[in-house]
């Protein structure tokens, strides 16, 4: 069964706090849910489906039904770290088209900078019982020196360069200056990039994505709903979602989970990405968006550097504008989990709803894309195609 | 020398790896290897993941590898070396190389197995250093 317009995205939120220090952790869900719900034109009572992963508090999806009053006939807390909000979006349609729920509410929030959580620096410990510890634990296994090796890997073999990589940051910052939310909002260079203090080689501080406290949520819809509503209707054109892992030793760090949700999602919109005319990329760092473009088939594997380098990711500038709200690089990672805010920006990109100095001229087709985990060890891609009515 | 001097965590126990842990206190280096369809694996597992078999074996490895890929994570209180080091036997392994010029690692390196200490008289974990 194809998604193809099964299911719409008929509002979307972005929690405004970048840092949370008077909020609770079940409080900015709640307050993304109603800022999603009323984005929508809907109410607490429209809703019988939800959609929230690990961030959630206490038993996810349980506690925050009981904490938002929701009556429910469908949940689902598919957790594949940042990228759950992505297949989220998927899973809803999934479940719309089945009849299960009518109106699907995703929820994302989380308090790293409230906490002072050490992200990307600090090996993280899921436990003992979790089979890969012993035998990654000791070694120091941080979010950034995982991606770093990805990086440092596709160097070698592809001859890609931090200069490539910076550009990345650099067209993020040229978004996130009209951006009054944006947590970034100064406009940097790519020698400033490659002059910010390696953190785990090859990657730069400014290779790294921030870290911000707030959420976000989104509301699917079944068509006839989406349509009667006051906002423009955002269609699911097609989705994709994959899991990458180790393959038992058989390491290849130089592409992703994307390689197989990119064509998957591409197959069921019945596009190619020369018809998208915008993207989301989840950016938890500059390489993460480079090999997921070349996974995406943007650029072959391997060419990555020479598209996302001189410019060509900038809105009004280049060919392939992404992340125009300036994305994790520089806007908002909120609870390290970017990937329901890189729907959020395609949905306002489609809407006509951006920024006017990096909304896309006659964006019809556009493409959000969430990596959760981590490139190094484990991810889950998933990949979405929307479109205009 | 800096790989050495951080301290480094004790891998947990489990039944399922333990012999892999007491043959690390001998300094020995093991792998999984299913008989069903003859691959070896990384990490090891009593269930193999290629091909669902559960007869797997422990091997021991010749202790010899290539560095794949590795970052040295200069933001660390103790700056050290994250590496993925693939096995002369096949799998490639997360580990970290030690006991050398941390600016000299070059992907494509041959290095060795050299087994480390961890906290609380825990197993000595296999790390690599320059053949």
């Amino acid at each position: 069964m194809s998604l193809k317009g099964k299911a719409y995205i008929a509002g979307v939120f972005e929690h405004p706090t970048r840092k949370a220090d008077t909020q609770s952790l079940a409080q900015l869900h709640a307050e993304s849910a109603r800022g999603a719900l009323e984005d929508a034109g809907l109410t607490r009572a429209d809703v019988d489906g939800y959609f929230c992963a690990g961030d959630a508090p206490g038993l996810g999806g349980l506690s925050m039904a009981d904490y938002m009053g929701l009556k429910l006939r469908h949940i689902d807390t598919t957790e594949t770290g940042g990228s759950s909000y992505v297949i989220h979006v998927a899973h809803a349609a999934q479940a719309i088209a089945a009849g299960k729920c009518n109106v699907a509410l995703i929820t994302l929030a989380g308090r790293p900078r409230a906490e002072g959580m050490a992200t990307g620096t600090a090996p993280r410990n899921y436990g003992a019982a979790a089979p890969d510890v012993a035998f990654e634990y000791p070694f120091g296994p941080t979010v950034v020196n995982q991606y770093a090796m990805a990086a440092m890997r596709h160097m070698h073999q592809y001859g890609t360069t931090s200069a490539q990589l910076a550009w990345i940051k650099v067209a993020a910052s040229r978004h996130a200056q009209h951006n009054p939310g944006a947590l970034l909002r100064d406009v940097v260079t790519v020698e400033e990039v490659l002059d910010s203090p390696i953190i785990a080689d090859p990657l730069h501080r400014l290779d790294c994505c921030v870290i911000t406290d707030g959420g976000g949520a989104i509301v699917v819809t079944r068509p006839e709903i989406a349509k009667g509503l006051t906002r423009p209707p955002v269609k699911l054109l097609g989705a994709g979602e994959a899991v990458k892992h180790q393959m038992g030793g058989k390491i290849d760090l130089t592409y992703t989970g994307a390689t197989w949700s990119g064509p998957a999602a591409f197959a069921e919109a019945g596009v190619t990405p020369a018809d998208v005319k915008y993207v989301s990329i989840y950016d938890s760092f500059t390489i993460t968006v480079l090999i997921t473009l070349e996974d995406l088939g943007f650029a072959p594997k391997g060419q990555g550097g020479k598209l996302v380098a001189d410019g060509n990711l900038i809105a009004g500038v280049g060919k392939l504008p992404f992340n125009t709200d300036g994305g994790g690089l520089c806007n908002n990672h909120p609870a390290n989990r970017g990937g329901l805010t890189k729907v959020v920006e395609a949905v306002r990109q489609l809407r006509g709803e951006a920024h006017p100095q990096v909304q896309v001229k006659n964006c019809d087709v556009a493409l959000a894309h969430g990596t959760g985990g981590s490139l190094g060890t484990r991810h889950g891609s998933a990949t979405l195609i929307m479109g205009r009515d | 020398m800096a790989g050495t001097a951080r301290t480094i965590p004790a891998p947990p126990a489990s039944p399922e790896t333990q012999a892999f842990w007491d043959a690390a206190r001998q300094g020995k280096l093991l792998v999984k290897r299913c008989t069903a369809c003859g691959e070896a694996h990384w990490y090891p597992r009593a269930i193999c993941p290629f091909c669902g078999s559960d007869r797997t074996e422990w091997t021991e490895a010749s202790g010899q590898g290539t560095v794949y890929s590795y970052s040295v994570f200069r933001r660390a209180p103790i700056p050290y070396a994250i590496a993925y080091v693939t096995l002369a036997e096949g799998p490639t392994m997360m580990t970290n190389i030690v006991d050398c010029d941390l600016d000299a690692i070059r992907i494509g390196q041959a290095v060795r197995v050299s087994f480390k200490p961890t906290e609380e008289n825990g197993p000595p974990v296999p790390m690599f250093t320059p053949a």
